[in-house]
């Protein structure tokens, strides 16, 4: 369907102009074609796959897009930005925990054996009071809110910090990395407030709705799908927007920026909080699909996972991030229901051939064979071989230049 | 089968692909009615991969036991193997997977408590039933689980009581920080304030932590009479080596560990670890005539080299509990299978266990043992009986302010 789409697309103008130009000033054309095609998509989750899927794989999908919508943020500040960012489990804990505790007081206030109120980690734990941290998550609009608010502001400040004493690349990401272990120690640490290793789980009611019914699955089903959409649209609208050619430009050649007159910490920090706040997002809505949230998934181990999932799609590519999001998840569930001995191996072979044979990704491989494709048709059009040597060198969203660690 | 009708017209095509899905019949029942499928999920990769791959092994042997006896109400046992990976999501998720979709007849699964925790509320809106095999922290009692392996009160307490027995007097609390050491100390603390039992130390180390010098020294220096250790996994290696090293033995200063089983014991280094007391319900050396046939069977289908342990014998008399409950209740449903469970009787390798219906949990005899030079463990202690389960503590006194949490469910 997107063969189609593409190629009717292309037809009417296939002059070097459009062509040669690539994703951040596509044409009018192309930028209509786009959240088209995300429409369609939409409406094919949300109405043919019901269809061939039943419950448990619907909310297996719907976890898949939680990831997709994380990697959609990672795609931003790591493919653009090249921030390469090995701790983006943390903001997706935020978020989660965020909404986590909301739906952990619902539980509570609705059980009349809970003592005094408090979940039973804070009874077990000594506590008799509810500690002020808890009190505001009562409020479902305040937790909706420190949703996307906290992950963002953390971010916000950890990457003026870093950014502006010029921070960047292994040690960036090292101190990504850092942050994800020491944020699972304290979570472990902090039992009483955070449940420890058993995380938060048990989820029956959000806003005096019973989750667990089919109408409320189906409803959590929906709205992950449409933020989905909604989250891959505006990314897609800064990636390609002014701030986005600029973010390209800090990434490539970040003093020179400098000496143009713009701040990169700013831009820096910009796309690092944004991509953040996809994160708290995507965690937040994993919690009423899974109905859990543990220090088990997000610590480095699974902030690394998020990474490798933007590296098979492709990081220079928005879309292609939140699809290999998708296809890694739902590979390693196929995998493992399969072979439930073996299926880690399966995946990390995976992996290896995705980065030895596809370095950019499965965006790549789609960019490349379009690309082969319409020069073969171009030279059956003019009868020769066509000038595909220059157009082959300038894929600049393909290049690697210096501001992107590897 | 209880469950809910859609209200709108924009669930319907949900409903139906899920109505369609679930089936009618009994749960767990294949089209020909041969055999009667189960879940067994366990992690097969991860941290927790070496422990739980033995207690997957013992389901496994129970289960083909079964199979060649005939079966179960004359169906053969058809496991559904899944892989929780050491993460708690993907216990969940599977959980989810094998009752939903597989409509299994029961699951056997999970070690860590967080895996549990994870699952139950899976098992409860879907109302499976979860056999749990391993020792836990207690304060806990879901209509969806059977806890074949002890509670606080069939381990912790006992072995308390066989360390004032021995007349010591201070403790050191070492644990690994996560909710099972975490709530048995702050019982060995509200135990240890109602019978004179001085706490030197409580100190907590992350999961996996390695580094024990600091914790060795002070146990030098203080000289507690005795350490009680809940520290999980492979911390335990660095512990028992660094202690060793720092001189101290098991006749200055005993270290009774409640996580330390047979298997774990090889990679220890049974010179680190020789002559210091564990606490369990079973040991390899449990001298019954069941344990000497479950042995000998784990043996000859695993290795001679293979030990068993506690988890591993607990998980095994699940299935047997299991396939006892769905003949006495002549049905494979959840519903059926649960109240036939009160008063199942077993004579189990770890001798004469009895299901409590009320608690879902099992009546056994608490063992304290020593850990001799071949690596296994000789028992030097145990109750005169099969000590009730009390997942509450409500028998228990200075338990109190533990244990005001609900009750009853």
């Amino acid at each position: 369907m997107t063969a189609e789409d593409t190629r009717a697309t292309t037809r009417p103008a296939p002059t070097a102009a459009s062509a040669a130009i690539p994703d951040p000033r596509p044409t009018p054309l192309a930028r209509a074609r786009d959240p088209l095609t995300v429409v369609a998509l939409v409406a094919a989750a949300l109405l043919v796959l019901p269809l061939f899927l039943d419950q448990f794989r619907l909310n297996l999908f719907a976890q898949y897009l939680c990831y997709a919508i994380v990697a959609i943020g990672i795609a931003l500040a790591w493919g653009r930005g090249g921030m390469l960012t090995l701790g983006h489990g943390v903001y997706f804990g935020l978020g989660g925990y965020a909404l986590a505790m909301h739906l952990t007081l619902a539980r509570v206030a609705e059980d009349p054996m809970a003592q005094g109120g408090l979940p039973d980690f804070m009874v077990w734990s000594g506590l008799e009071t509810l500690p002020l941290l808890w009190r505001p998550f009562a409020n479902p609009a305040f937790a909706l809110f420190a949703v996307v608010a906290v992950p963002g502001l953390v971010a916000a400040l950890l990457g003026w910090s870093v950014f502006r004493q010029r921070v960047r690349g292994a040690y960036f990401a090292i101190l990504n990395q850092a942050l994800a272990a020491a944020f699972v120690i304290l979570l472990v640490g902090q039992q009483h407030l955070t449940g420890g290793t058993n995380g938060l789980t048990d989820f029956p009611t959000f806003a005096g709705n019973d989750l667990y019914s089919p109408e409320a699955q189906w409803v959590v089903y929906v709205i992950v799908v449409v933020t989905t959409a909604l989250v891959y649209l505006m990314f897609r609208h800064v990636a390609g927007s002014r701030y986005g050619s600029l973010l390209v430009a800090v990434r490539d050649g970040e003093d020179r920026v400098r000496f143009l007159g713009y701040n990169p910490t700013w831009v820096k920090t910009l796309a690092y909080a944004l991509s953040a706040m996809a994160a708290g997002l995507a965690g937040a809505l994993f919690v009423p699909v899974m109905g859990i949230i543990s220090p088990e998934m997000l610590g480095v181990v699974p902030s690394i996972t998020f990474v490798l999932a933007v590296a098979i799609g492709g990081r220079y590519s928005i879309a292609g991030a939140a699809v290999g999001a998708v296809v890694m998840n739902a590979a390693q569930t196929t995998f493992s229901e399969s072979f439930a001995g073996g299926w880690i191996y399966l995946q990390g072979l995976l992996f290896v051939v995705v980065i030895v044979f596809a370095p950019r990704g499965l965006a790549g491989v789609v960019q490349s064979t379009t690309a082969a494709l319409q020069r073969a048709r171009r030279a059956r059009a003019t009868g020769g071989t066509p000038d595909s040597t220059h157009r082959t060198s300038d894929t600049p969203q393909g290049t690697d230049a210096s501001g992107s660690p590897r | 089968m209880g469950r809910a009708r859609p209200g709108s017209a924009a669930t319907s095509l949900l409903a139906a692909t899920t109505l369609a899905l679930s089936g009618c019949g009994p749960a767990g029942g294949s089209e020909d009615g041969d055999t009667v499928r189960v879940g067994m999920l366990h992690s097969l990769s991860g941290t927790m991969a070496i422990s739980e791959v033995t207690v997957r092994d013992s389901v496994q042997l129970a289960i083909d036991e079964i199979n060649d006896d005939g079966g179960v109400l004359g169906r053969q046992i058809e496991p559904i193997e899944e892989d929780g990976a050491s993460d708690e999501a993907t216990f969940a998720e599977k959980a989810q997977k094998l009752l939903q979709s597989d409509d299994v007849a029961t699951v056997f699964g999970g070690w860590t408590s967080a895996s549990r925790k994870a699952m139950l509320p899976v098992f409860e809106r879907n109302n499976g039933l979860l056999w749990y095999p391993v020792q836990y922290e207690g304060l806990e009692a879901s209509d969806n689980i059977v806890y074949t392996g002890a509670t606080t009160n069939q381990q912790i307490v006992p072995a308390l009581d066989y360390l004032v027995e021995q007349g010591h007097e201070s403790l050191y609390l070492i644990g690994s920080d996560y909710v099972f050491p975490r709530t048995a100390n702050q019982i060995i603390t509200a135990y240890a304030e109602a019978n004179d039992l001085e706490i030197i130390e409580e100190e907590y180390t992350p999961l996996g932590h390695t580094e024990y010098s600091t914790i060795t020294g002070e146990i030098e220096r203080e000289e507690p009479d005795a350490v009680f250790n809940t520290l999980n996994g492979d911390s335990n290696v660095s512990f028992f080596q660094q202690l060793r090293s720092a001189g101290v033995t098991p006749d200055d200063t005993p270290v009774l560990s409640v996580s330390v089983a047979e298997q774990e014991i090889d990679g220890i280094g049974v010179e680190n670890i020789e002559g210091h007391p564990v606490a369990w319900n079973y040991y390899q050396t449990t001298e019954t005539p069941a344990n000497e046939d479950f042995v000998s069977a784990f043996q000859d289908a695993y290795g001679e080299d293979r030990v068993t342990s506690d988890p591993m014998q607990s998980a095994y008399n699940a299935v047997y509990l299991w396939a006892a409950a769905v003949e006495e209740a002549e049905s494979f449903e959840v519903d059926d299978v649960r109240a036939a469970l009160d008063g199942i009787e077993r004579d189990a390798p770890e001798g004469p266990i009895t299901i409590d219906g009320d608690t879902q949990h099992l009546a056994k005899t608490s063992r304290v043992g020593e850990v001799n030079e071949d690596g296994l463990i000789d028992q030097v202690w145990s109750s005169e009986e099969p000590i009730e389960p009390d997942p509450y503590l409500t028998g228990y006194d200075w338990a109190d302010d533990i244990t005001e949490v609900e009750e009853g469910e």
